[in-house]
């Protein structure tokens, strides 16, 4: 187990090194001068090659994208262009605000989900089966930031139950008035995991029905809760692997439920970089999530490593 | 030595024979395969499994060799490095007089123009896509005949084998039975009209009734196109039905050859002793009380020194495990060859034979 | 040539066939000396083959067979249909809005769909938007498959090193959740038609190398495979014929289910304003764009999403049902 760690914390650096050398690139295809951001074109020709300097803009490319790793690393995510303010500190909030959000629907969405899935294997071919797979298949083609949309129209507008937009408290929620604005955002946002996980559950749960040894335990007498339990031993490897990805859809897709509820998370954050061209805070949002993805993906192997032995090799 | 009469000399010799009725069809000489294990981090290697450990024989044209040993043996790899599908770490093979792989023989290619493999599964071993006149036209296309001629040839192929083509060729495999599967990797084998084929237990999967059909084919395919069989097996009975030699395998060497009635009615090795007095027999006054081969296999990772059978071996002594024994001949018969020191005049084994003195059979 | 007597060949009791020449492989003779064969070699026209429904005819069959995915493909090829034919069928210009006209709700006389937000007419803007929205959904994955697909199969057959290369390169791809993928591509490129498809392609390809790569490396390692190479065919022969029509299916289906997502993403694009530009008709876009209108008139705000909604439900019902057909697990 200490090895296949070890194996599994070495394959990840060169990973996170290309994460950040794609990155890099992607900020230095921009088209255009990225002075232009910063300076009116009529800027005198000493200011510009001045900031040319300070910016390191001059220097050959792999010795900015050197310094650029190591200020990242140190915790300097530079200074956003629009507001001039530290970018770390911005980041930090938003995605503590996004994480308010994200971590209630993925335990919603991955709860729900294995349990629609096995119930839906378990009655496999029965109506009960169908009406769990069609909610699935709805869950993974469901446009979230329409169904958001849809949600906020049933449930505020019309009934007024809750919130239509907006964070209304800062940090964590503490009331029930503060926890009435994070149902609409949470449910939209568990529906595609709940979906693509109740499906994948469903079929890893039914491969693993067909194997021999669930008939030796039926004949060894256990009993259906003690059963399930060796059942979704076997089945959780692969549906652990798809949890794992589907983190990253709450990192990143978070961006569109957030547009659609004002909620004022990372999403958020990158979709105002995006349209005030504010690189820093783009460059240092997009790479904080994606290192974030690495590292959960990380735990996630180490989870399936942990419960299936044939992955340890 | 009686002159086992060597078919070829009955028939014209084939058109592409370079090396004439006495060159062997095959020579192996101390063929080698470890597989390196990797532990760690970094992958380094913590050791290797010895699978083919240094193996000698050879085939006489229009022979058949019976290759027996028990699973884990070595049996699969020497059949995977007989055909060149993997290279061998050392030794070497003389195809018809010409070395294998090296700069002044025949390529793989070219080898693969006479030798040909059936394989042990019969269903994993054709693409479940192609009906299986495509699967048997297949390598004569690749080699250069044109698409009719190549269907042609395997709706002859077919007919030889059994299977009426109007009925097979365009069915794919899984709407064929085990033996009928067999057949058609009979055929396919066949195709390129090889003169060495390669058999790795090509019955074992199947049922005695259609084991013995299968058997019988071959047996009548060889004497249609003039070929020479390496089988592998570890069914003993069926070694003995279809070859004219017999070699034995352990853990990766050979312990014993020699014609198949040499083997059977007179074995040397402990080991050939062992394995034919574990078969039952039907007499139900005749039963075998004891097991005559006790213990497992030992792990082909770390053989034991010297003679690898000396840890089953009733006859084990302090001289089986400083030294490995060489093949020595029986009865001064060249063709009889045994692994064994108490075979070995001068071994050091207490019943081994002194110098110059024939061992009494 | 006469056979041996058997006394020469010890323990053999095989019956003697009188063998002819060893080379006349051709000779038809040979065909009816053999015990097995059933049919006598007849003088006269051959007898036709019986031929096997061949794989994709059984896919076929299969797929007919289901009721769920002939509707999806039905409404599907209707969508498709009306979007190729939108100029035909658009009952007025999907650019031109009319002022006095503003967000109308469905059934308001000339106007079977209501209007949106500038007074253009939806049901011409949702048939416009299609073409944008299914080009969109299509070109992407066809690309990644074309590229990913090579890529993925080289990498499984070859193994090794181009192997490593490949994966290790594509593990960083994966390394970004799509979406993020997705965004930061465009936007820090900027907007537009060309740059979402472009986007969606590089998110993709990693998908399909995955995935080919996985299939390709289960099935190199089957014997039929190993018995091809005998045949000395050269690799790109051999991936041809043995490998590729047993690959293609999982892969087909994994793309047919990536349309699906990219149908959403492409709108989900647009819908933040990443995507095609005003005043284009694009589903994503007039979602967007109508976003404030749910106040007014939430029927008409909603329709876009529902049309993105039932379409990429119909690919995912495909793919669906595509896998069902395709799951062949046939042993005897």
């Amino acid at each position: 187990m200490l090895s296949f760690l070890a194996r599994r914390l070495l394959h990840a650096i060169p990973i996170l090194f290309g994460v950040s050398i794609i990155v890099f690139m992607l900020v230095k295809m921009i088209p255009g001068n990225p002075l232009d951001l910063l300076l009116p074109p009529e800027a005198p020709p000493e200011l510009v090659a001045q900031l040319t300097a300070a910016y390191g803009f001059d220097k050959p490319l792999y010795v900015q994208y050197f310094s650029w790793l190591w200020r990242t690393l140190q915790g300097d995510l530079g200074y956003s262009i629009f507001t001039g303010a530290p970018v770390a500190a911005e980041l930090r909030s938003a995605i503590g605000n996004t994480f308010i959000l994200a971590v209630p629907a993925a335990c919603l969405g991955f709860t729900v989900g294995v349990t629609l899935g096995t119930i839906a294997a378990h009655y496999q071919g029965t109506f009960v089966d169908k009406i769990f797979s069609a909610f699935a298949i709805t869950g993974v083609s469901l446009p979230h930031y329409w169904f958001a949309i849809v949600m906020v129209v049933i449930f505020s507008v019309t009934m007024n139950w809750f919130p239509a937009q907006g964070m209304h408290f800062e940090g964590l929620p503490t009331t029930w008035e503060d926890l009435k604005s994070i149902v609409l955002p949470v449910v939209t946002l568990s529906l595609i995991p709940m979906g693509v996980v109740a499906r994948v559950t469903r079929a890893t749960v039914l491969e693993v029905l067909n194997q021999d040894f669930v008939n030796t335990l039926h004949a060894k007498g256990l009993v259906g809760y003690e059963i399930l339990y060796h059942v979704l031993k076997n089945a959780a490897p692969s549906v652990i692997a798809v949890i794992g990805l589907q983190f990253g859809y709450l990192l990143g897709g978070s961006i569109l439920v957030e547009t659609v509820f004002n909620w004022p998370g990372s999403g958020s954050l990158l979709n105002l970089a995006i349209f005030r061209r504010d690189v820093p805070v783009m460059q240092a949002t997009i790479v904080i999530l994606a290192f974030f993805f690495v590292l959960l993906n990380l735990l996630v192997d180490i989870a399936q490593a942990a419960i299936d032995p044939r992955i340890r090799r | 030595m009686t002159q086992t009469t060597l078919p070829e000399l009955e028939r014209p010799l084939s058109p592409r024979d370079r090396g004439g009725p006495q060159q062997p069809m095959l020579i192996v000489a101390d063929i080698k395969k470890h597989f390196p294990i990797r532990k760690g981090p970094f992958g380094r290697v913590a050791g290797a499994v010895q699978a083919v450990d240094g193996v000698s024989f050879s085939i006489a044209k229009g022979e058949v060799l019976g290759i027996v040993g028990e699973s884990g043996c070595g049996k699969s790899t020497l059949a995977r490095l007989l055909m060149r599908m993997m290279a061998p770490d050392a030794g070497s093979m003389i195809f018809d007089g010409d070395p294998v792989d090296e700069h002044n023989g025949i390529s793989i290619n070219q080898l693969h123009r006479d030798v040909q493999m059936v394989f042990q599964d019969s269903y994993s071993s054709l693409n479940p896509r192609m009906p299986i006149v495509d699967t048997i036209a297949f390598t004569p296309i690749i080699n250069g005949l044109s698409a009719a001629d190549a269907q042609a040839r395997a709706r002859v192929l077919l007919n030889q084998v059994g299977l009426a083509p109007n009925l097979f060729a365009r069915r794919y495999p899984h709407e064929l039975s085990g033996g009928q599967r067999q057949r058609v990797n009979i055929a396919r084998a066949l195709a390129v009209q090889p003169r060495l084929v390669i058999l790795d237990e090509p019955v074992s999967a199947l049922d005695k009734s259609v084991e013995a059909q299968v058997l019988n084919l071959l047996v009548t395919l060889q004497e249609l196109h003039n070929l020479t069989y390496i089988f592998i097996s570890h069914d003993l009975n069926v070694v003995r039905f279809i070859s004219d030699r017999v070699a034995v395998m352990y853990l990766g060497r050979i312990v014993e050859t020699g014609d198949v009635d040499d083997i059977y009615r007179n074995p040397k090795h402990p080991y050939t002793r062992a394995l034919l007095a574990s078969a039952p027999s039907l007499d139900p006054r005749r039963r075998t009380q004891s097991a005559p081969l006790f213990g497992d296999p030992p792990n082909p990772i770390n053989p034991p020194s010297g003679c690898r059978f000396r840890t089953r071996c009733p006859h084990a002594q302090a001289v089986c495990a400083d030294r490995a024994p060489v093949a020595t001949p029986v009865d001064g018969a060249s063709s009889h060859t045994v692994c064994c020191h108490m075979s070995q005049p001068g071994s050091g084994h207490t019943d081994a034979p002194a110098h110059n003195e024939e061992v009494a059979a | 040539m006469t056979a041996t007597p058997s006394s020469a060949l010890p323990a053999h009791t095989h019956a003697h066939i009188s063998a002819p020449a060893p080379n006349a492989i051709g000779a038809p003779a040979a065909a009816g000396t053999l015990p097995a064969s059933p049919t006598p070699h007849a003088p006269g026209p051959r007898p036709v083959d019986i031929e096997s429904p061949g794989y994709w005819q059984q896919v076929s069959a299969r797929l007919a067979r289901d009721p769920v995915t002939i509707i999806s493909a039905v409404i599907l090829l209707l969508i498709v249909l009306s979007a190729i034919f939108a100029p035909w069928l658009a009952p007025h210009d999907p650019y031109q809005g009319n002022v006095m006209t503003r967000l109308k709700p469905v059934g308001f006389p000339g106007h079977l769909l209501g209007t949106d937000e500038t007074g253009r007419d939806m049901l011409s803007r949702l048939l416009y938007g299609g073409r944008l929205s299914l080009v969109s959904g299509i070109v992407p994955v066809a690309f990644a498959l074309l590229i990913g697909g090579t890529l993925g199969i080289l990498a499984g057959y070859l193994g090794g090193a181009v192997n490593s290369m490949i994966m290790r390169i594509t593990d960083v791809f994966f390394a970004f959740p799509s979406i993020l993928l997705a965004i930061a591509i465009v936007g820090l490129l900027g907007a537009g038609l060309f740059n979402t498809l472009l986007s969606l392609t590089l998110v993709f390809i990693p998908q399909v190398i995955r995935i080919s790569e996985s299939v390709t490396t289960q099935v190199r390692s089957l014997d039929f495979v190993e018995a091809a190479k005998l045949s000395g065919a050269k690799p790109l022969t051999l991936i041809r014929h043995q490998i590729l029509s047993n690959v293609l299916s999982p892969i087909l289906v994994y793309c047919t289910s990536l349309v699906s997502l990219s149908i959403i993403l492409a709108a989900g694009l647009s819908f933040l304003g990443l995507g095609v530009t005003p005043p284009s008709a694009e589903w994503g876009l007039m979602l967007n764009a109508l976003r404030q209108a749910i106040y007014v008139d939430p029927v008409v705000a909603a329709l876009p999403g529902a049309v993105i909604f039932v379409t990429s439900m119909c690919f995912n019902l495909i793919s669906d049902g595509l896998r069902t057909a395709m799951d062949v697990r046939i042993k005897l």
